[in-house]
């Protein structure tokens, strides 16, 4: 199928909008494969999907197949395989959202779902520098100004430090009814254990090497859990039956276990 | 059985296609090095299967006897470790090792069709076949089954070789050769091009190397390709395969499938007025 609009969000994402009647009626957390022809086939998570058909991606420049797709322009083919795995559910009451780097896409499309959900829906967004906070203009439009928290790592812009440096005093100062979150795995086995330690219902998105991305192949798998197939979103209570691999390791492309990088 | 490459590289994944019901499991297919297979699309989705070139990806059998020893020791089935190899002396070694750590057969990969100088190029010459299975009989004392392609002239002359030269058991079958080109971009879909069809499609090509087998060998034969239900495990059965081995329809049914198939099975043998699965092998064979 054609691309039918590119943005550029930032130095190295861009947002790939295209027409697809399956993944039209995507949920939030649900991802697809993308297909450029000649290099690649590669997981995505959905960052919008519309009544119309209109299906967008964000997409970080980090190798060749994301290169490679940064170079296509509106008009060119590529192929799409899904919407593949579950979805965040939706909960009505105190929400609050932590996304780091392109985390932030299946949140975002979340955030537009839940606002009318939620009793009060505070989003926190870590990057590395103010140049990389993605989507905040629309952050700002569906959870309010106020409710929006960012931090950079170089203090470019909002509170320096990482998206987990803020939660403490926030979980402390006000009580939430769920916790949603996705960006690096890392970041994301904090915000679970400060939930834990705050006892808050918790859901994460993870991601794996993927191939099959139908629950055979294997290549994702975390724990007992097929990243494709189970997830990509786990509650907290399955996170902590694959603790030894959540934000430790991941299978490499000969299915070995490595660390986290 | 829950057959090889699918979910096989952990035995936490395992452990849930038992829980599902497996009488058995085979793993992904291992060699005496690491392998990454190909890079994406290593699959697609046609309306009657799903094609498939992984490229043999696996983390090498020094690495998986970890995963061995610790399937063995959780497990309560029979482990079939899947092996591969590009020459007989490989093929020997790493049967070897997987027995040594605890396998309790040894399925040789002589079938798959999209990794050159291995598999089908191994398993569609009777000669280098036989002298693939003779060198592993000549290892281990462990059960060696034999999975066979069905991208040959004649099967039977295949499976022959195979137990003349020591098969304790053969598999039939592994995916038939297939392809998929992308009209949009008139591309093959798959990197590696060509990969192996699985599911529904190849059921009936099962059935007929399976029927066509059991006519002319005598060792037990597992019936792989296509079963999504018990009514094609029963044909399998019917055809002369003494076990079933079920991949692709796992993604849809879930590991469950395994349950629901046996079940299938025994309300079936219950009405027939059967007593026993071993009734029906090769029953279809009579007339």
């Amino acid at each position: 199928m054609r691309i039918l609009g590119v943005e550029t969000e930032g130095p190295t994402v861009k947002t790939f909008t295209f027409k697809d009647r399956g993944c039209a009626r995507a949920k939030p957390g649900q991802f697809l494969m993308l297909w450029i022809p000649g290099v690649d086939e590669i997981p995505l998570s959905i960052l919008d999907a519309k009544e119309d058909g209109a299906v967008s991606v964000a997409v970080k420049k980090v190798g060749e197949a994301t290169q490679a797709l940064h170079n296509k322009k509106t008009g060119e083919i590529i192929g799409i395989r899904g919407p593949f795995g579950n979805s965040f559910t939706l909960k009505e009451g105190k929400i609050l959202m932590v996304g780091g780097g392109t985390g932030t896409a299946p949140l975002l499309f979340l955030a537009k779902k839940s606002a009318s959900k939620a009793t009060k829906l505070v989003f926190v967004i870590g990057a590395k520098t103010k140049e990389e906070l993605l989507f905040i203009d629309k952050l700002e439009e569906t959870c309010s100004k106020n409710n929006l928290i960012a931090t950079t790592e170089d203090g470019s812009y909002g509170i320096k430090g990482l998206a987990t440096t803020p939660l403490e005093s926030l979980l402390t100062k006000e009580k939430f009814d769920m916790i949603y979150t996705c960006g690096p795995e890392q970041m994301m086995r904090k915000v679970s254990d400060l939930a834990e330690k705050h006892e808050i219902a918790l859901e994460a998105s993870l991601e794996r090497l993927m191939r099959c991305a139908i629950g055979l192949c294997g290549s994702c798998v975390v724990g007992k859990y097929r990243v494709c197939r189970d997830g990509p979103v786990f509650t907290a209570s399955q996170l902590k039956e694959a603790k030894s691999e959540f934000g430790v390791s991941k299978r490499d492309f000969s299915g070995k276990r490595i660390p986290l990088g | 059985m829950l057959a090889s490459g699918i979910l096989g590289y952990s035995t936490e994944t395992l452990e849930r296609i038992v829980e599902g019901g497996a009488g058995a499991v085979v793993t992904k297919s291992v060699g005496l090095k690491a392998r990454k297979g190909y890079a994406n699309p290593t699959i697609v989705q046609t309306s009657c299967g799903l094609i498939n070139a992984m490229g043999l990806p696996n983390p090498g059998i020094n690495e998986f006897v970890k995963e061995i020893h610790e399937a063995k020791t959780s497990l309560n089935v029979p482990l079939i470790v899947s092996v591969y190899g590009f020459a007989a002396q490989e093929y020997a070694a790493v049967t070897k090792k997987a027995a040594d750590a605890g396998a309790d057969a040894v399925e040789l990969n002589v079938s798959c069709p999209h990794v050159k100088e291995t598999g089908s190029e191994i398993g569609q010459n009777p000669k280098i076949l036989a002298e693939v299975v003779r060198k592993v009989k000549a290892v281990v004392e462990r059960p060696i089954f034999v999975k066979l392609s069905p991208n040959v002239t004649d099967i039977v002359e295949i499976a022959e070789a195979a137990v003349k030269a020591g098969a304790d058991a053969l598999t039939a079958i592994n995916t038939v050769k297939a392809m998929a080109i992308d009209t949009e971009t008139a591309m093959p879909i798959l990197n590696n091009k060509i990969g192996g069809l699985s599911g529904p499609a190849i059921k009936p090509i099962a059935v007929r190397c399976i029927y066509e087998i059991h006519e002319q060998v005598k060792v037990p034969i597992v019936g792989c390709g296509g079963v999504t239900n018990w009514r094609d495990a029963v044909e399998f059965l019917l055809a002369g395969a003494s076990a079933v081995q079920i991949g692709t329809a796992i993604a849809i049914k879930g590991p469950s499938i395994f349950k629901a198939v046996a079940r299938g099975i025994d309300a079936y043998l219950q009405r027939k007025g059967f007593r026993s699965v071993e009734e029906i092998v090769g029953l279809s064979h009579r007339s």
